[in-house]
């Protein structure tokens, strides 16, 4: 107590002296000026981006597996499909990087024209969802009323249909081949989108700056295209990095069912299905490296997603 | 509430009425009749047994004889394994089919959420960064790799569990733990993000402040509303895990009905596809509609019979 009292001085103000203080000049133009530099809606989201390091691991795994699916092959003496059947199950070694499966083919090789399957499948069949679901959800969500109510109804009848299911189906029919399997996943695929889609131009389109093209006596389609679309943007994009992976899934898990890419092409499932065969024979290979590729591209692609969704929420935005 | 699930009832039905007539378009379309693969080519053998299956009527005769069938719950011969009917493989296999995926749904279910909310309660902790970090990768692996990672890992290496089969509750962990992770991971994410979400509302605050126990708050006031999203995913969550049970049966070798579906695909065996197909889309369906009822039911802010007068 006596402590305290000591040290509380009576003339606690006076002991600072005035010259300690310097008057600070106001400049009045200092005040206009923008202290951080102006960034618009794709630098900052950008930006976010670049600091959450999975999602820029993902990135960098993607443009790698990109560049080997396209060069990989290039690299290796050994054709995709040609087989050496003395010279099965051999290890990972000089000659083979990722050792050879029951005919004796390269799965070094095999693996990047697998992760050509891959990335080709997942990307035009997101491609092809995001086109008919923005379509399909704008024109819903912008025209609003009976039209809105009939395009919904059929999205909700869709909905319920398993698409797995009647993707199996429509392969048993059409035959597996690549085409049949694009067709296949996207015939159900752009549902998720086309919900997205008129969710977000619900929302936007009562925003004045909509109004104020209407008011100038824009056309629908230059305002679905000018105002709305690009407002969308954000949910689209993570709405597709999200529908990649479950491509490449549904790919990967229909070749192994027996159902998907066919000779001469090599799927990363379907070398997980040959593999099946030799794993508890020990030959760890054959199976580790597609079983590796397929998780990890999924992995990536699910970290950039949750990436691009705090990256591009406005909401976020500091 | 009852308009709501009328409407809800008379979906459904026009969902399962496409399903049906998309599989009968896709049945006629087939190139050649199913009975001359094998070398039997007799002519009259041929029209006997087209005459049996009824092939030989024309198109509508015969889509009005499969909804027949189908509405009679007889979805007919199969073709590859004689004297067996689709109902029969059905009746064998579902059952264990039925199991395995509730145990699943369960265990994803239970775990997935109890994850969900650890990590919520210790956000951005150690903790935290562990269970999304299992998450992320349960979502990444797909079920049929888990599956054969499993068998190679615990049952081949270290001979810890049975390899195969469904024979006693040993058997069963393998195939749940494969099956369950996705699912599991998927609950786990989004119950952590919603409970984040929520245990930043004002009744949080609110029921801290009124001194009740952190155990009563995250149970009672946090969870039910975090839980809602979960029960919107049920849906789909159980359409993964229904085409999962194709796979992991097949690994596993588990007797059950997709197992006869992933053969059937294989052997090209028509009527057992399509019957099945369309008893597991009829079953899917319904289980979406059960969850769009429960979640009209348990989530107090949707008046779903309100919206029935628009």
């Amino acid at each position: 107590m006596k402590a305290t009292e000591e040290m509380q001085p009576t003339s606690y103000q006076s002991e600072i002296p005035d010259e300690w203080f310097t008057r600070k000049k106001i400049d009045i133009d200092a005040a206009e000026v923008v202290s951080r530099p102006s960034l618009s809606y794709w630098q900052d989201a950008w930006r976010r981006l670049k600091q959450n390091k999975m999602a820029m691991l993902g990135l960098a795994f993607l443009i790698l597996l990109a560049v080997m699916a396209t060069v990989g092959p290039i690299f290796s003496p050994y054709g995709v499909n040609v087989q050496n059947l003395p010279n099965q199950y051999q290890p990972p070694s000089q000659e083979h990087w990722f050792g050879t499966d029951n005919a004796g083919r390269d799965v070094f090789t095999r693996t990047w024209y697998g992760a050509r399957i891959s990335l080709f499948v997942g990307l035009v069949a997101a491609l092809i969802d995001v086109t008919i679901g923005i379509i399909w959800g704008g024109i819903s969500g912008y025209k609003g009323g009976r039209t809105d109510s009939i395009m919904m109804r059929i999205i909700e009848i869709l909905y319920g249909i398993p698409s797995l299911l009647v993707t199996i189906l429509l392969l048993v029919v059409l035959g597996p081949s690549l085409l049949t399997i694009i067709i296949a996943l996207t015939i159900t695929g752009w549902v998720g989108m086309a919900r997205i889609v008129r969710g977000q131009v619900l929302q936007i389109k009562n925003y004045e700056h909509v109004l104020a093209s209407k008011s100038f006596g824009a056309k629908s389609s230059r305002i679905i295209r000018r105002n709305l679309l690009p407002n969308t943007m954000g949910p689209i994009i993570v709405q597709m990095t999200l529908s990649v992976p479950t491509a490449i899934f549904a790919e990967a898990f229909l070749s192994f069912i027996g159902l998907g890419i066919q000779a001469p092409f090599a799927s990363w499932g379907v070398m997980a299905n040959d593999a099946l065969g030799a794993i508890t024979s020990g030959y760890w290979w054959t199976l580790f490296f597609p079983a590796f590729f397929i998780s990890f591209t999924m992995f990536a692609f699910n970290v950039l997603g949750d990436g691009l969704q705090d990256g591009l929420d406005p909401k976020l935005r500091k | 509430m009852l308009r709501y699930i009328l409407k809800r009832l008379l979906i459904m039905i026009v969902t399962l009425w496409i399903i049906i007539t998309v599989t009968f378009v896709l049945m006629i379309s087939i190139p050649g009749s199913p009975f001359n693969s094998e070398g039997s080519s007799n002519a009259t053998v041929q029209a006997n047994l087209e005459k049996h299956y009824n092939l030989n009527e024309p198109y509508h005769i015969q889509y009005l004889l499969y909804l027949k069938s189908i509405v009679t719950l007889d979805l007919g011969p199969s073709i590859k394994q004689p004297n067996q009917t689709v109902n029969d493989l059905l009746g064998r296999g579902f059952p264990i089919s039925f199991e395995l995926g509730i145990i699943t749904v369960a265990v994803a279910i239970v775990s997935g959420i109890t994850l969900g909310i650890i990590a919520a309660l210790r956000h951005n902790g150690i903790i935290d960064y562990l269970a999304m970090g299992l998450a992320v990768l349960g979502i990444s692996i797909p079920n049929f790799i888990l599956a054969t990672l499993l068998i190679q890992k615990i049952a081949v290496d270290w001979e810890l569990l049975p390899v195969a089969t469904w024979s006693s509750p040993a058997h069963m962990i393998l195939p749940i733990l494969a099956l369950a992770t996705g699912p599991m991971a998927i609950i786990a994410r989004l119950t952590r993000s919603t409970m984040l979400e929520v245990l930043t509302q004002d009744y949080i605050k609110m029921a801290r402040a009124k001194g009740l126990s952190p155990w009563k708050i995250t149970i009672k006031h946090a969870l039910r509303n975090a839980l809602m999203p979960v029960v919107t995913i049920m849906g789909t969550l159980l359409a993964s895990i229904l085409t999962g049970t194709f796979v992991i049966e097949k690994i596993f070798a588990i007797p059950g009905m997709g197992k006869y579906f992933v053969e059937s695909i294989n052997q090209r065996d028509y009527p057992v596809i399509m019957g099945t197909t369309v008893f597991y889309s009829a079953f899917l369906i319904f289980m979406l509609f059960l969850v769009d009822i429960a979640y009209g039911i348990l989530d107090p802010r949707i008046k779903v019979h309100k919206r029935g007068g628009e």
